[in-house]
């Protein structure tokens, strides 16, 4: 297959050929080949179809800037779509295809919407498809659904990986062309750390496309030197394939190096692409210049380019779109293209220049003072129309035409802050403002330093000035310093189907009718148009929307301003924000001591934020998870159960004033606990609510082991290093979290000290009298292993917890189980545990939900009025002790059968259920095996006189009356005589 | 964003946890006569500031520092940072 | 003596070992770790025993110190010091018996897990796991830093040997991670 608008040179390696294949056919192209240029190589103009009209359309330009050839990258999971056809890197067996378009690319059906085009202007949508009301969900819509967007997803798991980096730098340098090259240079030698990034695959910006010479040579070689030179400082780091994305606070940019994309599968064990996050104690901007067309009628045929694009297509690329062209511009820059292109073999059908004044050549004709005012070819342009200076018409018969119309500062970076560029009326363009990001600099031709020499210069002061470097600028390569002039002219005359957003399908006509209608701002045109949102971004057309909008108002450029510049530069895969955090990465795994163990036993997991705890360890034959649960309630209330309770928060508080600390923290009193005791705490919020609660050990005059709940750990800690050192940080006390160093099980039931005794040391008495109820201290175990218990009970049973080191809690519960046998010990999960508590009438995180106060949790005396804590004041409040307060009970069904549903509300008996008429809620829930139905606990006002009562649960969400009896919430021994046996 | 900590000096903010506006540190005295209306505004009432503002950071991330840190809520930049307890000791704060 | 066999961070009975490309990520459980604050006016007689417990001074903001033990500093007057199990189980015990009421002593050792990693390219490694300028770190270097979600601490002991300690919890998450940079960065 011959490559028939191959040209001669390029930066392509003809000695390999590599295959790939677009919508079915099979191509060939070579490496340095991007996906766009080896197709235009084979005779390739038709690349899509446009967004709204479904217009044929050829690639625009040869850069991330491109609105037009986006295509369907790779097939299967893998499958991209919206890829830019001129940033794909030609590899063997690349695989893509079209989008937008139905059956096909040259025949597509949904080219009928050109016809319609008067009734599909800009803002359609707000006009129609209001009528009947009954067609919007069932016609309409999915109409709309099936036309709309442009490629399509696999529905597949993106199976590659993409890692998330860190980088510190001195300099950071964007762009890799002239000016970032010379930068890089000036800061790399003075030993600063520099990182160069460009978002090409090869470094050298525009010198990639240009034939004119630096230092009397080929600018290749100079940049080849340039490249050397970097790679051999230790200080420097090349980053090509690398879009800087966005510039945020303080330095930090985001950057997406695509490690794989130009390979056909990445390879094991390495990402897709690295997200970095580079520190950049300054940064240079030399993020070149993106060219801006002209509108004209049907500017938008394929084989119109950008003169530019043209250009670098020859030059870099060997390839040409058509064997004939014609160039139409407003500037010397479009006659470059001419003068490249003829040189290459390529007929110059003519330079159409709107200039009366524009040079001359002896190569090709030049028609001067000259517009295009339309076009023909709809698969792909076959003549011009071209009305001269003398007011006649002339054709022009060409297959590409590159269109120039003056080049724009790429100033996107320098605005991510809520910057504005500033119009520069000599450039006729926008240069970067005054308000750049803080450490920001810019260089080249994002400064609006045009020419090569300009550029080099630039770079390279710029590199001196952000660093404070002493001493001379580096000797310059010579370069080409022609004076660079823009002129204003953006469209031309009496257009209407002129194309500014080419992704977008906006026209002038649509920026006519957007004035017309009274939208006057430039955030409007843009929203109400949709010129500048598609994936492009409008980097080849937002100048031209608000250029056209400033003459229709009445205004200047720089009166009608830019829209705001956002990050990402160019789009970026969710997958690479997503990193690493993914499936079972997408938070650390936290695993208890016992969890092997645990395992090997066949427990059930739940997650409980970052933990992993069994739920429930059921035994053969049971197929439910009830069966289990109820059996290990049972049998621990019966014999003895043993339940890792490691995950729940152990901030370890020491220090001479450590019992006063924790008066402060806890509303109740601690000040006068004695050693080897423990109490329950109660911790409100300095609004009174009631934040967390557990228990405090305090093992010695000057040391306590705080509990939390698993779920506050982390915010609790926090909380009290604020109260320690913000607010009495004349206290003497230090806190640390010991959470996972040490493993913690429950060992309950009437049985539960026989078990112990079985492994605690004989020197340790735990009799009910040497060890009474809420007792604590440091003990030994199997031996002489060092050992903490405290005698504390959630279940309601007697009950203890003992801790040792982690490193041994896996031994520690094989033991327990050995040692337990003789009492058919059970392990329990967090559900038995959750039954448990809930029998007992124990309030946990359902109760304590932000809302509630130590009085709604039947607490109200426990908050101590003989000192001051965290919340005492604010919790006296009036609206918060009214006398139909909300109380803590319990809820029993008088139907055994019927549920309780957490979240139900407490209606009265009879009346209505309203929000009115609420009495209050059910906050937990649970199956009694104990009580032989279900049981609940939750708030009712004024429910310490309302026991007995019969009242109606209701849950209207999923349908649900039930009838209820509020009884006390403490369903089992409720005089504690088990706790204290 | 990047804040200066006074001992480990520059870190990304993603290692600190925001809590509010440092006016926290004043805790009301308990004791005090208006101590209602004290507790109210300042469990509730806040200036929001477009501009300067002083604010209190935990370096959860870090070494469990809690920072007051000087920063400008429209333009993010950040002209101070202190360690929390040298500025509660400052404003009178103690047992 | 007691009885009872210890398991590793991630579960078993020998400590694990990895390697790619030149650079080795081996477990280290035979650590002991006790922390050290100093009580209120009590910071001058909390570097002596320190400094007593370690034989080196106490080491600065964000530096370790090694002699006889090694201490790593964590906060603002606050230390963990750093030995071999097998020798100093009772580490706590011990450093308290140093510091006395001077300053408040916990036990750590099983709070966290360390993995070392050697090799000439474990500085790019690092680049995927933490936002610490890594290229600038030397030895002697002692930093908190977040590994995918998990608070760290990361020891430079020479050119190229790291130490990090995670929490013990979450050993294989953080044992994955750093796998899994090495495979994908060296």
């Amino acid at each position: 297959m011959t490559q028939i608008n191959r040209l001669g040179g390029g930066q392509i390696d003809r000695a390999t050929t590599l295959r790939f294949s677009f919508d079915g056919k099979d191509y060939t192209g070579h490496p340095g080949d991007t996906l766009a240029s080896a197709l235009l190589a084979n005779g390739v103009r038709l690349m899509g179809r446009s967004f709204k009209y479904h217009r044929p359309r050829g690639v625009l330009s040869a850069g991330s800037e491109e609105p037009n050839a986006l295509v369907e990258l790779r097939g299967g999971a893998r499958q991209e779509p919206n890829t830019r056809a001129t940033t794909i890197e030609l590899f063997n067996g690349l695989f893509a295809k079209s989008q937008n378009r139905w059956p096909s690319l040259a025949f597509d059906a949904l080219a009928i919407n050109d016809r319609f085009s008067n009734f599909l202007t800009a803002g359609f949508y707000y006009k129609t498809f209001m009528w009947p009301a009954a067609f919007w969900e069932k016609l309409y819509e999915p109409i709309i659904r099936k036309a709309a967007g442009l490629g399509s997803l696999s529905m597949k798991q993106d199976p590659d990986a993409y890692d998330k980096g860190f980088r510190h730098c001195d300099l950071l340098i964007i762009g890799a062309g002239p000016s970032g090259l010379m930068a890089a240079l000036t800061a790399g030698r003075a030993g600063a750390q520099v990182i160069l990034a460009d978002e090409d695959f090869a470094m050298g910006g525009r010198l990639l496309s240009e034939t004119a010479p630096v230092d009397d040579a080929p600018a290749l070689d100079w940049v080849s030197a340039a490249l050397a030179e970097l790679s051999s400082l230790p200080n420097v780091r090349l980053m090509a394939r690398t879009t800087v994305i966005g510039a945020f606070d303080h330095g930090i940019y985001g950057a997406v190096e695509r490690i794989s994309d130009h390979m056909h599968t990445p390879d094991e064990g390495k990402p897709r692409q690295i997200l970095w996050r580079i520190y950049a104690q300054k940064t240079l901007l030399c993020a070149g210049a993106i060219e801006r067309p002209i509108a004209f009628e049907n500017n938008d045929r394929p084989g119109i380019m950008l003169a530019g694009a043209l250009r670098s297509y020859a030059n870099r690329w060997a390839a040409t779109p058509a064997q004939r062209i014609a160039i139409f511009t407003n500037n010397d820059d479009g006659h470059r293209t001419a003068v490249d292109l003829h040189a290459k073999g390529v007929k110059i059908a003519a330079v159409v220049d709107v200039r009366p004044d524009a040079p001359s050549s002896y190569d090709f004709e030049v028609l001067k003072g000259a517009q295009i005012v339309n076009t023909r070819g709809r698969l792909g342009l076959t003549f011009a129309e071209v009305k001269q200076a003398d007011g006649s018409t002339r054709i022009l018969e060409c297959g590409a035409l590159g269109v120039s119309g003056g080049w724009n500062p790429n100033v996107h970076l320098t605005c991510h802050q809520r910057g504005r560029p500033v119009w520069n009326d000599d450039l006729a363009a926008f240069v970067p403002g005054r308000d750049l990001p803080p450490g920001m600099a810019v260089a080249g031709a994002a400064l609006g330093e045009f020419s090569t020499h300009g550029a080099l210069k630039s770079g390279a002061a710029g590199a001196k000035t952000v660093l404070g470097l002493k001493g001379r600028l580096p000797k310059l390569p010579k370069a080409c310093d022609a004076p660079v002039s823009q002129t204003a002219f953006w469209y031309v005359e009496g257009c209407a189907r002129a194309w500014l957003d080419q992704q977008n399908d906006v026209t002038v006509k649509d920026v006519k009718l957007s004035h017309q209608e009274g939208f006057r701002s430039v955030e409007h045109l843009k929203r109400y148009t949709t010129l500048g949102m598609a994936t492009d971004q409008g980097k080849t057309s937002n100048f031209g929307g608000l250029a056209i909008m400033a003459e229709l108002a009445g205004k200047s450029i720089p009166e009608v301003g830019t829209t705001i510049f956002r990050p990402p530069y160019t789009p970026v895969a969710i997958g690479a924000f997503g990193g690493r955090m993914r499936g079972m990465e997408f938070h650390p795994t936290r695993l208890t001591p016992s969890h092997y163990w645990a395992k090997e036993r066949g427990a059930v997991f739940v997650e409980v934020g970052n933990w992993l705890r069994a739920q429930w360890f059921p035994l053969p034959g049971e197929t439910h998870w009830r069966q289990s649960v109820d059996r290990e309630v049972r049998q621990t209330r019966a014999s003895v159960g043993v339940c890792d309770c490691t995950t729940l928060g152990k901030i370890d508080v020491q220090g001479t004033d450590a019992a006063t600390f924790l008066n402060k923290v806890y509303c109740n009193g601690f000040a006068k606990l004695a050693v080897g005791k423990t109490r329950y705490g109660l911790m409100l919020r300095e609004d009174g609510m009631a934040m967390d609660d557990g228990t405090a050990a305090r093992l010695a005059e000057d040391h306590f082991v705080v509990t939390t709940t698993t779920a506050n750990a982390a915010k609790v800690y926090q909380h009290m290093e604020f109260v320690r050192q913000c607010l009495f940080p004349g206290l003497d006390v230090q806190l640390i979290s010991t959470t996972e160093a040490w493993a913690q099980y429950a060992v309950a039931g009437p049985n539960s000290r026989r078990l112990l005794q079985k492994v605690v040391d004989p020197a340790f008495d735990i009799s009910n009298e040497g060890f009474p109820f809420m007792a604590c201290g440091n003990i030994t175990v199997c031996g002489g292993l060092r050992a903490r218990l405290f005698r504390i009970s959630f279940s309601g049973e007697l009950a203890f917890e003992i801790a040792v080191p982690a490193r041994y809690g896996d031994a520690l519960m094989r033991r327990l189980m050995a040692a337990g046998e003789e009492f058919d010990v059970t392990p329990y999960g967090t559900e038995a545990l959750g039954v448990m508590r809930i029998e007992k009438g124990h309030a946990a995180g359902n109760e304590l939900n932000g809302t509630t106060t130590a009085l709604n949790l039947g607490m109200g005396r426990m908050v101590s009025k003989a000192k001051d804590s965290i919340g005492s004041v604010l919790s006296e409040r009036e609206g918060l002790n009214e006398e139909d307060a909300l109380l803590q009970v319990g809820i029993k069904p008088l139907n055994p059968n019927d549920k309780i549903t957490a979240g139900g509300h407490l209606m009265a008996a009879t009346g209505p259920i309203d929000a009115a008429h609420d009495q209050g809620y059910v906050t937990s829930a649970a199956f009694s095996p104990t009580m032989g139905s279900m049981i609940g606990l939750g708030f009712l006002k004024r429910g310490a006189d309302r026991q007995g009562e019969k009242m109606r649960l209701v849950s209207p969400v999923t349908d649900l009356t039930v009838d209820v009896e509020i009884v006390s919430a403490h369903f089992v021994d409720p005089d504690g005589e088990r706790l204290r046996a | 964003m990047i804040i200066n900590h006074p001992l480990l000096g520059p870190r990304d903010s993603a290692e600190f946890i925001y809590l509010g506006d440092a006016s926290l540190i004043d805790r009301p005295d308990p004791e005090a006569e208006n101590r209602d209306q004290a507790f109210y505004e300042y469990a509730y009432l806040r200036d929001n500031p477009a501009g300067e503002h002083r604010e209190l950071w935990f370096h959860e991330g870090g070494d469990r520092s809690w920072l007051v840190v000087t920063r400008n809520t429209v333009t993010h930049e950040i002209t101070e940072v202190e360690m929390a307890r040298d500025v509660a000791r400052t404003r009178g704060r103690s047992t | 003596m007691h009885d009872l066999t210890q398991i590793t961070a991630l579960g078993g009975s020998d400590a694990e070992t990895f390697s790619v490309a030149g650079v080795t990520c081996r477990e280290v459980p035979e650590v002991a770790l006790a922390a050290v604050a100093a009580r209120m006016g009590k910071e001058s007689p909390t570097r002596a025993a320190v400094k007593k417990a370690i034989g080196a001074d106490a080491p600065d903001i964000a530096r370790f110190a090694e002699a006889s033990l090694c201490a790593f500093w964590t906060g603002p007057d606050q230390y963990m010091i750093e030995a071999p199990f097998e020798t100093h189980e009772d580490i706590a015990a011990h450093i308290k018996s140093l510091t006395k009421v001077n300053a408040s002593v916990t036990e750590q050792t099983d709070g966290w897990t360390r993995f070392d990693l050697t090799g000439a390219g474990v500085r790019d490694v690092f680049e995927l796991l933490c936002a610490l300028n890594i290229r600038d770190s030397q030895p002697g270097s002692a930093q908190r830093t977040s590994i995918h979600h998990l608070g760290c601490f990361v020891l430079c002991r020479a050119e190229e040997t790291f130490s990090i300690y995670g929490p013990r919890a979450s050993a294989g998450s953080l044992q994955h991670a750093i796998h899994t940079a090495m495979k994908a960065a060296l």
